[in-house]
């Protein structure tokens, strides 16, 4: 589903590279786990994948269901089925939470050429996502991400993508200021999302969401590139050892 | 022969002399109505238009940018329209001609024709100054508009929408509104063209709020791209009375608004909000001053601009403080959104205080979109202009918000996406 070729890809405005010769791919229907200590461009890489102008892809490519996504803008990439769980949620003062799920759901459908939904109908999708997620209605009558607790963004965030559902989710750091019982239904949000048609890409540095979300691939990631591929254990190997060792293996 | 400028007459001056001398036998109003008139032109062709030496209008050059004045069309054709918040009272002027069949539960109401007619209106047809261009022009043209007349404790469930629509030519309106004390009243006041040919309108609103009334007053200028608009707003406000004037501009290609306040009752409070949604090759002025004359008073001020194009704005807002209005409070801000390098915003400020214990304080920003916001956007599926026009929408929506009205915000920001979906 998810092909990276020897990817090169630098900040545009100072040309920084960043991302440094990376190769990954994933399958559809895999729970991939990317980890890496902070600043090894794991957060760069998503937003890559989601097509962030800030950032310029100067060698290798990536193909999304076989074809090169490089040309496409993040409307574009979001309406093929990619979605980004942001590290850090965006506020956006002035716009109604509720309209912009309906705006994006209903752009989506356009882009693909199905009908809009009615308001009925995208009411009570809402409702019932949002009642799994545990997600209180009046979080959904303020301004989009304003004024939600760290952990309230992040469950906005999955409400967002179950929503959405799309083909290959994208989960930055989305462990990251959730305690445990958050946590938990985050995870199960996740979960519920897994399909044979589906593929998952968590980013975390920590063991702890990959124990309730399980990979079936780990890779590490170290100065924009991946320098060990492994399973599940691989993960306990590093909640155990830490990275010194493999960085070590790889220098 | 101009004699302010020792230049010859330009084509708009021209035409509004000669337009003068053709309506006069038509324009309501003889006595007084006419003596007054006949000032107020007189006035007009010896100052001419005003031009950017005139500080009042130092942004906006009003002689050099009205290249034409339309004349009189009495045959151009509009019709009255549905109101912008469902369940109001519409009181209708078209092209120029107030429907004389309007009328509002509890207020005393009559068309400016009639009080043209019988003499009453003489008083008001006068200029606040001698840079006062508007008032003149209007005061020696006004034909029509209404008289609406508030008696004290009414509280109107509905609002009033004076709706003037326009297709051609030249209409010229005046809305005296007078609020008795403790009224609670919300007044729609809406300018819109029937059609693309160009209009020439002036209109002058004067708003007086007695003790106690809470009135909000919304002006909606929705013109057309080719149709001059230039509005006057004076208001007075007594003792603790409460204003909301909400004034915006989506519309037009040469546009003045003047919003002048006397804030004279203690513990009266004038709150304005402005929004300027310009496009285009446009100019559009939103010039304000109030006077806090006695202590105690406060008033804020926040304008709004968003600027696509080659549209040009200008603010120019201008707060005093008479030497007794101790702990008067007044703020003023004016943010700019701007969309393209070749439009432009102007804003000048200014403070004179003659008081010490006040605070008073003014800002002004110019932004860009931020571009986290529209990535992120875009990230969920938002096509680009979509989620650009999200986002400045968010920028005004803010303070359309403000008025927690309901039916009133919905139908504001309905207005307010129709103009970015035709613009963004
Ligand atoms: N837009 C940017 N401007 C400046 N530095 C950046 C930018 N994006 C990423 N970086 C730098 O790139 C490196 C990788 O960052 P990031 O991808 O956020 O790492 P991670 O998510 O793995 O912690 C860091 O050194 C970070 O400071
Ligand atoms: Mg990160």
């Amino acid at each position: 589903m998810l092909e990276i070729k020897n990817l090169h890809a630098r900040i545009a405005e100072d040309g920084t590279e960043i991302i440094r010769g990376l190769n990954l791919s994933v399958k559809a229907g895999e729970v991939a786990a990317i980890m890496g200590p902070n600043g090894s461009g794991k957060s760069t890489l998503s937003y890559i994948l989601s097509g962030r102008e800030d950032y310029e892809v100067t060698e290798g490519d990536i193909l999304y269901d076989g074809e090169s996504i490089l040309e496409l803008d993040p409307a574009e990439r979001a309406a093929k089925g990619i979605f980004l769980a942001f590290q850090y949620p965006v506020e956006i003062p002035g716009v109604a939470t509720m309209q912009f799920l309906k705006v994006a759901m209903n752009e989506q459908r356009k882009a693909r050429g199905e009908a809009e939904l009615t308001t009925p109908d995208f009411m009570r999708r809402v409702k019932e996502a949002a009642a799994e997620l545990k997600i209180a209605p009046e979080m959904l009558r303020r301004p989009l991400n304003v004024g939600f607790s760290g952990g309230e963004k992040k469950r906005a965030e999955i409400l967002q993508m179950s929503l959405l559902e799309p083909k290959l989710c994208i989960l930055d750091e989305t462990d990251s200021g959730l305690d445990i019982d958050a946590l938990k239904i985050v995870a199960d949000g996740v979960n519920a999302l897994r399909s044979p048609d589906r593929a998952v890409v968590v980013i975390t540095h920590y063991q702890r969401l990959l124990d309730y979300i399980v990979p079936d691939t780990v890779h590490v990631l170290y100065k924009g590139q991946v320098i060990k591929s492994g399973d599940k254990t691989l993960a306990h190997e590093l909640e155990a050892n830490g990275y010194a060792d493999i960085i070590g293996a790889a220098a | 022969m101009n004699m302010q400028t020792g230049m010859k007459l330009s084509v708009a001056e021209t035409a509004l002399c000669e337009a003068y001398d053709h309506a006069l036998g038509e324009l309501p109003g003889d006595g007084a109505v006419l003596a007054a008139r006949d000032v107020l032109i007189s006035d007009f062709k010896e100052a001419g238009l005003p031009t950017r030496r005139v500080e009042a209008w130092h942004y906006t050059d009003l002689r050099a940018l009205l290249r034409a004045v339309p004349a009189f069309d009495p045959a151009a054709s509009a019709a009255r329209i549905g109101p912008l918040v469902e369940g109001s009272t519409v009181l209708s002027v078209v092209n120029g001609v107030a429907d004389a069949r309007g009328a509002v539960e509890g207020v005393t109401l009559r068309t400016f024709a009639n009080a043209l007619a019988d003499g009453t209106a003489a008083d008001g047809l006068v200029a606040r100054d001698g840079d006062d261009t508007i008032g003149r022009i209007n005061g020696a043209f006004v034909r029509d508009g209404f008289v609406l007349d508030f008696p004290a404790g009414t509280e109107l469930e509905a609002p009033v929408e004076i709706q003037t629509i326009q297709n051609a030519g030249q209409v010229h309106t005046r809305f005296p509104a007078t609020f008795g004390a403790n009224v609670k009243a919300t007044v729609i006041e809406r300018h819109v063209a029937a059609g693309d040919n160009a209009a020439f309108v002036t209109t002058i609103s004067d708003i007086s709020l007695a003790d106690g009334a809470e009135v909000t007053w919304v002006i909606f200028q929705g013109q057309g791209a080719a149709d001059t608009h230039l509005g006057q707003i004076r208001i007075t406000l007594g003792t603790d009375a409460k204003l909301r004037l909400y004034v915006i501009n989506a519309g037009g290609k040469l546009v003045r608004q003047e919003i002048h306040a006397v804030v004279a009752g203690e513990g009266s409070d004038l709150i304005l909000r402005g929004i300027n949604l310009l496009g285009g090759e446009t100019h559009t002025d939103v010039t304000f001053t109030v006077g806090h004359d006695v202590p105690n008073t406060t008033s804020t001020e926040v304008i709004r601009n968003v600027i696509f194009d080659r549209a040009r704005g200008v603010f120019q807002g201008q707060i005093r403080v008479a030497p007794d209005a101790q702990k008067t409070d007044a703020k003023m801000s004016c943010n700019t959104l701007l969309l393209s390098d070749e439009a432009d915003f102007s804003a000048k400020p200014e403070l004179e205080i003659f008081a010490d214990d006040v605070q008073c304080g003014h800002g002004a920003t110019v932004i860009d979109i931020d571009h986290t916001q529209l990535f992120y956007l875009m990230a969920r599926g938002i096509p680009e202009n979509k989620a650009r026009a999200m986002l400045v929408n968010a920028f005004v929506a803010e303070i359309v918000e403000e008025l927690e009205d309901e039916p009133l915000v919905e139908a504001l920001e309905g207005v307010i996406a129709d103009w970015l979906d035709k613009h963004a």
